[in-house]
């Protein structure tokens, strides 16, 4: 058997440098700093879907009422959350006809209750923030994690504009930047600086909103595995163990 | 006489309850020496049940409709989310029954690799390994079908192309795959055709064939890591001399493996029931759209190997077919291992350095195309899986060869031998060593 071992390790040594590493696609994503357990953070992100992506994107298989799970009561979801309908058990849709949208568009919008399964978080985050000016697009912009996207930059009053800076690094290969030339009510800018905290927070706690709408249950799928595991680790493990134990004692 | 008794004499006068608890389970003399690679065979039992329970819930409320609902969504997509949202205990059923089909390729393989490495599937065992290999197709038609019905992204396309494979065939080619959709696209006529037979047809011919399985096993008896048939040496009163009975010791030992595995379940269920993109795929989030190619088209891992060969033939006599016919061989050679392997002793204990050395080359080359099947193909991958598909098959077709007379310098014993603290050290070793292999191939391919 050392014989197989030693064969094992031969055999990867001879294939593994044939193979140089290859780059990663796409441009790399920031690591969205996000909490499903931070309620208020929820909250916040809530607030801005409702009120900004809920025009357009449906997230048809959300309920008004489920928002309780993030620490809001029926009566706070209802006079400051719900502008489409007055039913709190109704799904988050909108009245936007598809062909309208597609024809406006480009696009239909799509449905985003399970976006960020779809996509994950750290895109969600690049894209919400990588909106630039772009004058050869019908909107007039374009954006750095979605090339070419058909939806406008519907943030750009609290984010400012933006601009895509195009650099050749040491390698020689394009690396693409954006730079903040106007601020937003949401950024600043101080001598040639840009501060972008607050906006990146807002959309933080957007991407939040956005990971705990695509699975709901999440939390608590959590906290019943602790309990599960507990059960399993501390009970069902050690009394399957001795049981064993204790039939085979004869069995040599 | 106690009123239990009574009512079992009932029983057992009028259908064989006792007689048979006692042929399959209280005096079914099982080896002594059996290890680690046992526990599968009860473990793949153990996921059955589940995915037959938790499939008979979600049944309750899944819809196979393809049709958009009011907001624009495939009903069928809607509806898994309804299950995973609104359903009391949904998301718990759903991600038992999709954690549950991975592991059961888990469980499978590893199963199916105990016969491999000890010769389960030799003389006189033969059609417990057939009917084994019957249960792996009809599991892998089982996860095919039923990775449809969420109707995502990858669902849809997935179907795709597996059933264009079909349509390479000449001449029957093109109208059998018309003939499997249901229709010229991927639609609902075959969202609804995939789920009677994922929910019923293959699922009966599974529960059947797993009984054969085990009747036939029961029948000439298990082997073990020695390949020694215990059979061969009786004690005084007519049992086998290094067998014990099925319960309670392997019951009590099957309760231990369940223990394991629960944990490994659970932690998957509670904690990280995508694995990664592994088991969930990300795309699948998406709902179909038939406009729509995704960039990349990954089958579930249990399929990448089979995937991986299907995608390293090339196409030459101006069709695609023959990647087909290698794929579908690279089953189906499985089923012929007991003609292939002519030699004389099962265990790999025994054996000499050449089946050894092929063994290590097939192994590489499993997970190899294993890896590379999930990711996008490049030309240096596409080079590589066909390195590793010739692997594959020189295992299989080259077996009579490289085993005739193939015999290690220790002579397989009379009685069976039980384990070592050194042996197990060197089974550790050997796992981290193949776990350690795959991650910086998959990372650097």
């Amino acid at each position: 058997m050392n014989k197989t071992i030693r064969q094992l390790i031969a055999a990867f040594a001879l294939v593994l440098p044939a193979f140089g590493a290859l780059a990663s696609e796409g441009p790399a994503l920031e690591k969205a700093p996000i909490n499903v357990q931070d309620t208020e953070s929820l909250q916040r992100g809530a607030q801005v879907f409702v009120n900004y992506c809920l025009s357009c994107h449906s997230a048809s298989a959300m309920r008004y009422n489920r928002l309780t799970d993030i620490g809001l009561s029926e009566d706070q979801i209802k006079s400051n959350l719900m502008f489409a309908t007055d039913k709190i058990g109704e799904q988050m849709n909108v009245a936007m006809d598809k062909k309208d949208a597609k024809a406006w568009f480009g696009a239909t919008p799509p449905d985003l209750s399970v976006i960020a399964r779809s996509r994950g978080a750290d895109y969600l985050y690049g894209y919400l923030r990588g909106f630039y000016r772009d004058d050869t697009r019908p909107t007039g912009w374009n954006n750095l994690v979605f090339d070419k996207v058909g939806m406008p930059h519907i943030l750009w009053q609290w984010q400012g504009e933006q601009v895509l800076k195009t650099e050749k690094n040491a390698a020689g290969h394009e690396e693409h930047s954006l730079e903040l030339v106007k601020a937003g009510t949401l950024t600043k800018l101080e001598n040639g600086k840009a501060n972008t905290a607050e906006f990146d927070k807002r959309m933080a706690d957007l991407t939040n909103f956005l990971v705990y709408m695509a699975e709901p249950a999440q939390v608590k799928r959590q906290q019943i595995g602790y309990v599960v595991l507990m059960y399993l680790f501390l009970l069902l493990l050690p009394f399957a163990y001795f049981l064993k134990k204790a039939y085979w004692e004869d069995v040599h | 006489m106690s009123k239990g008794q009574k009512l079992l004499n009932w029983v057992d006068d009028r259908f064989p309850l006792s007689s048979m608890m006692k042929e399959h389970v209280t005096e079914y003399y099982a080896p002594k020496n059996f290890n680690f690679w046992y526990f599968f065979g009860s473990l793949a039992m153990l996921v059955l049940v589940i995915q037959i329970v938790t499939g008979i819930f979600l049944t309750m409320n899944y819809k196979p409709d393809a049709s958009l609902n009011g907001a624009g969504i495939p009903v069928a997509f809607a509806s898994v989310e309804y299950i995973m949202r609104d359903v009391a205990g949904g998301w718990i059923i759903r991600y038992m029954h999709s954690t549950g089909a991975s592991l059961f390729f888990v469980v499978g393989y590893l199963h199916m690799f105990r016969g491999l490495i000890y010769g389960s599937y030799k003389q006189p065992r033969e059609l417990v390994w057939i009917f084994g290999t019957l249960i792996f197709l009809c599991l892998m038609g089982e996860a095919f079908m039923g990775y449809l019905l969420p109707w995502g992204q990858m669902s849809f396309w997935g179907a795709q192309v597996i059933v264009n494979l079909f349509s390479s065939i000449p001449v029957i080619g093109p109208d059998l795959s018309v003939f499997i959709r249901g229709d010229f696209v991927v639609g609902d006529a075959t969202l609804n055709r995939f789920f009677a037979l994922h929910v019923i047809a293959i699922p009966l011919i599974l529960l059947a064939l797993v009984v054969a399985h085990l009747i036939a096993l029961h029948e000439v008896g298990s082997n073990n890591p020695d390949g020694v048939e215990i059979k061969k040496l009786k004690g005084e009163d007519g049992k086998p001399l290094d067998g014990i009975p099925f319960h309670p010791y392997y019951t009590v030992k099957d309760i231990l493996g369940v223990a394991v595995f629960l944990i490994v379940f659970s932690a998957i269920v509670f904690f990280a029931p995508e694995m990664g993109g592994f088991f969930l795929e990300h795309p699948n989030f998406d709902q179909a759209d038939p406009l729509k190619t995704p960039p990349h088209i990954a089958p579930v891992w249990y399929f990448t190997p089979f995937y991986a060969i299907l995608r390293a033939v090339p196409s030459f006599a101006g069709t695609q077919v023959w990647g087909v016919l290698a794929m579908g061989a690279a089953v189906v050679l499985i089923a012929f291992l007991p003609w292939l392997d002519k030699s004389p002793v099962k265990s790999i204990r025994y054996r000499g350095p050449k089946f050894k050395f092929m063994l290590v080359l097939f192994i590489i080359a499993f997970i190899g195309l294993g890896i590379l099947g999930a990711a996008p193909s490049t030309n240096v991958r596409t080079v590589v899986a066909q390195l590793l598909s010739v692997i594959y098959f020189a295992f299989f077709l080259g077996m009579p060869f490289y085993t005739k007379n193939d015999v290690g310098s220790t002579p397989v014993p009379t009685r069976v031998t039980m384990s070592t603290p050194a042996r197990q050290v060197r089974f550790l070793v050997l796992v981290a060593v193949t776990v350690v292999a795959a991650t910086l191939f998959a990372k650097f391919i």
